[in-house]
């Protein structure tokens, strides 16, 4: 329990989404504008607890007797949760109105999993680990199907349903077999005696099964099979959610398992098995990406790949690991939630505009977007002096002082594959004739959603220094 | 030496014992002259109809989850009642605000009337249509009469 | 022979049973009832290991509210086609077995190659104390507040999902 005011003030970032959630409810039942002013409240609970999280980056402390870590590396990952939805708050107040119900509640639920993903990220138990997962995890099944009209929005929100559980269930098991060997749940006891419990292979096991579930949550390949579906069935702001915040919340529980080696120097028995999804979730992604018309399926393919990158640093294991995954992390949040922000523009009158055509001709008629959305693209792709280029060059970096220099060689073979779906989009805006009539709407606040992110893009790319200097702070 | 878990064990056993001697006792002591209508399924006198499996209202689904999720509080609370005197005003918060973070999804199915039951509802007259016609009516008898 | 052991013996017989009663019968019904026996044998044995608190919850959670759950997909499914459905599906029988075996040897491992001095820590004493009630309720409001907060909110979510995702509207 808190003892002091400084302690209560640490923890104000979750106490304040957590009350955020009562009085959404509370507006939502009382009141009939509920869906004016729910995104508003959202957005200032988001925006604080973002900013508060970043401001009090350097007071690290264990609350509640080693439950809950404040500060330091929680408070990174704290703020591109909260304020990657922040940004995609904004992109929903306009599309949201696309649904006939529900629009409280969506609000609503998207509180509820970063409270569960703030939890996960700050959890030094294991306890916490698997009650933010289950909290962030229900609240993204229900988003997937929140439109109920549309079949396949209910099917995602199945098969997401159905194939999430089955990982949690993994991970249940794999806790229950790390408890009956460490007989503790506190993740830093079990981090500091990690070699001596890692000669009973139950252990071994009980990890191995931890992480595949997490594979499945960080959407690596063999246990890629929700994704695509999910990605495209999804309202669009709720896919751009899932793979950027949730991606992020997975790998900051992964990076518990990475501190572990690190702590014991390098007994990295996880090594082959995260070279190996890391080898396969690129190319697998980075391939079939390219036949895909739908662009929200390209980007959930493109998802894949980018699981994949991050996995390189996972397998390298090193300190340049660490803090790359987390940059890279950061980037890809913001080039990710801003790509989807557009989509969503160009989606909201008609759901079919998803199509790689509905793009023919954008530059002529919105150039501003067209300008953005090339801009994304090219972060995705790792083009230089953006975000996403210096997101895969930490992440190499370290795979090739781990000797582990193929899979930085395949990394780099599967990010010039990527170049080419990624630009054909660019391609097609700025060189193809339109051949559907698309009466574009584009609200301010979605418009001003996809700004930020733009520039929080260019900035990261032009000084990475600036973000990664506050990661190595935090990080050592 | 026995446990009270012994002693509601032994209850138990004899619950079992019981309803399975009475069973078989009675089994053993009945004649057994079975006919056509004493095999059937016994639906109030009446002859069979169909299966007796009917599917269910997904609305008995919610109330059932509803349910499941309010047991679930039910036994994370009863640990707090034997205790929560121990932790004085700090512990009785503790169980309030998780009742009352708790007691806010009842009130939420309540407000969006999902404890209301669809009711067969007569069908509405169109009052105004209904209106318009008597008017119409009446100035075409009106119009009549005149002429 | 002691009469824990003998309880014990009854209660893994009548759990083993009517697990293999579940999966083989070819009425649903039939086998969600055998599931609540097989909840009831698990309960049991909870309590012949000092697990009281978690007894009640067996029987509380799953034998009650998990069952009804269980019972009601049933009725709602339309179980004619339910020979079609079960037909046809030989790889997921084969992951199933595959899984139980791993299950098993993994159980068999624990019980047969790791030294049970390990894994327990305390004595007799001290184990049958934290089964109890109490202790679970003071461990929950110390140690694990936190995460006992946060369950709360879970099961807000639950709900609310539960009623958003289920919601027929009646017109």
């Amino acid at each position: 329990m808190p003892q002091n005011s400084q302690e209560i003030l640490l923890m104000l970032p979750h106490v304040v989404i957590g009350v955020g959630i009562v009085i959404s409810l509370l507006i939502e039942m009382y009141s009939k504008k509920s869906e004016t002013i729910l995104p508003w409240i959202s957005l200032f609970v988001f925006v604080f607890a973002g900013v508060h999280s970043i401001i009090n980056i350097s007071a690290n402390q264990i609350l509640f007797g080693g439950m809950l870590e404040v500060g330091g590396k929680p408070a990174i990952f704290n703020f591109i949760f909260n304020i990657g939805a922040a940004l995609l708050i904004l992109n929903s107040i306009d599309y949201i109105k696309k649904y006939e119900s529900n629009h409280g509640e969506y609000y609503i639920l998207i509180q509820s999993a970063i409270l569960g993903m703030m939890v996960m990220a700050g959890s030094k138990d294991i306890f916490m680990i698997f009650i933010g997962l289950e909290l962030m995890s229900i609240a993204f099944y229900v988003l997937a199907g929140i439109n109920k009209k549309k079949s396949s929005s209910n099917e995602a929100a199945l098969k997401y349903f159905l194939l999430g559980a089955f990982a949690t269930g993994f991970i249940v098991y794999g806790i229950a077999l790390i408890y009956g060997v460490s007989s503790t749940t506190s993740v830093d006891s079990i981090i500091q005696n990690f070699s001596t419990f890692t000669q009973n292979i139950l252990f071994i096991v009980g990890l191995l099964l931890f992480i595949i579930g997490f594979s499945f949550k960080i959407a690596a390949f063999p246990f890629h099979m929700w994704v695509p579906d999910v990605y495209q069935g999804s309202a669009t702001t709720v896919t751009g959610l899932m793979s950027t915040t949730g991606k992020t919340a997975a790998f900051s529980v992964l990076l518990i398992i990475l501190s572990a080696s690190l702590i014991n120097y390098n007994i990295d028995i996880f090594a082959p098995y995260f070279a190996v999804i890391a080898t396969l979730s690129m190319l697998y992604g980075s391939i079939v990406a390219i036949a895909q018309k739908n662009l929200k399926r390209m980007l959930a393919y493109s998802s894949i790949s980018h699981a994949g990158y991050m996995a390189i640093g996972l397998a390298a294991a090193n300190s340049e690991a660490f803090s790359g995954i987390i940059f890279y992390l950061a980037a890809y949040t913001f080039m990710n939630i801003g790509a989807f922000g557009i989509i969503s523009i160009i989606e909201k009158q008609n759901d079919a505009n998803t199509d790689l055509t509905a793009y023919a001709g954008l530059a002529s008629k919105s150039p501003i977007l067209a300008a953005f959305m090339s801009l994304f693209m090219f972060a995705l792709a790792g083009i230089p002096p953006l975000a996403g280029f210096f997101g895969k060059y930490y992440v190499f970096i370290s795979a090739i002082e781990a000797d582990l220099t193929w899979l930085a060689v395949v990394g780099v073979f599967s990010s010039v594959i990527s170049v080419y779906f990624y630009l054909r989009l660019v391609v097609y805006m700025y060189f193809k004739e339109s051949e559907k009539d698309i009466d574009l709407h584009i609200d301010k606040y979605s418009l001003l959603s996809v700004v930020v992110s733009g520039i929080l893009v260019i900035y990261f790319g032009i000084s990475p220094d600036s973000l990664l200097n506050l990661i190595l702070s935090v990080v050592n | 030496m026995l446990t009270e878990f012994g002693k509601i064990f032994i209850f138990i056993l004899v619950a079992i014992l019981f309803t399975i001697i009475a069973i078989y006792a009675a089994k053993l002591i009945r004649p057994s002259r079975p006919t056509k209508e004493k095999l059937d399924v016994y639906e109030c006198g009446e002859n069979i109809e169909g299966t007796p499996w009917v599917k269910f209202n997904i609305r008995f689904y919610v109330v059932a989850l509803i349910f499941l999720i309010f047991d679930v509080e039910v036994v994370l609370l009863f640990p707090w009642a034997l205790t929560y005197q121990d932790y004085g005003i700090y512990g009785f918060l503790v169980g309030i605000i998780f009742l009352v973070v708790l007691g806010l999804g009842m009130a939420y199915e309540w407000r969006k009337g999902d404890l209301e039951w669809a009711r067969p509802t007569p069908k509405k007259v169109d009052v105004k249509f209904e209106k318009k016609n008597l008017l119409q009516t009446n100035s075409q008898i009106n119009v009549e009469s005149e002429n | 022979m002691n009469l824990e052991l003998i309880l014990f013996l009854i209660l893994t017989l009548v759990a083993a049973f009517s697990s293999v009663m579940v999966i083989t019968r070819k009425n649903p019904i039939l086998s969600a009832v055998y599931l609540i026996l097989n909840f009831f044998a698990l309960a049991g044995i909870y309590l012949l290991l000092n697990a009281q608190f978690l007894s009640v919850v067996q029987v509380i959670v799953y034998a009650g509210a998990i069952m009804i759950l269980f019972l009601f997909v049933i009725m709602l499914i339309n179980t004619e086609n339910e020979a079609s459905i079960l037909a046809d599906k030989k790889p997921i029988k084969v992951f199933a077995i595959f899984i139980a075996v791993l299950v098993f040897a993994q159980i068999a491992y624990l019980i047969f190659y790791s030294n049970p001095a390990e894994l327990s820590n305390g004595t007799i004493e001290n184990l049958i104390k934290a089964g109890q009630i109490e202790s679970i309720g003071r461990e929950l409001y110390t140690t694990y507040i936190l995460p006992f907060l946060i369950a709360g909110y879970l099961l807000l979510v639950a709900t609310i999902g539960a009623i958003i995702l289920a919601k027929k509207k009646f017109e």
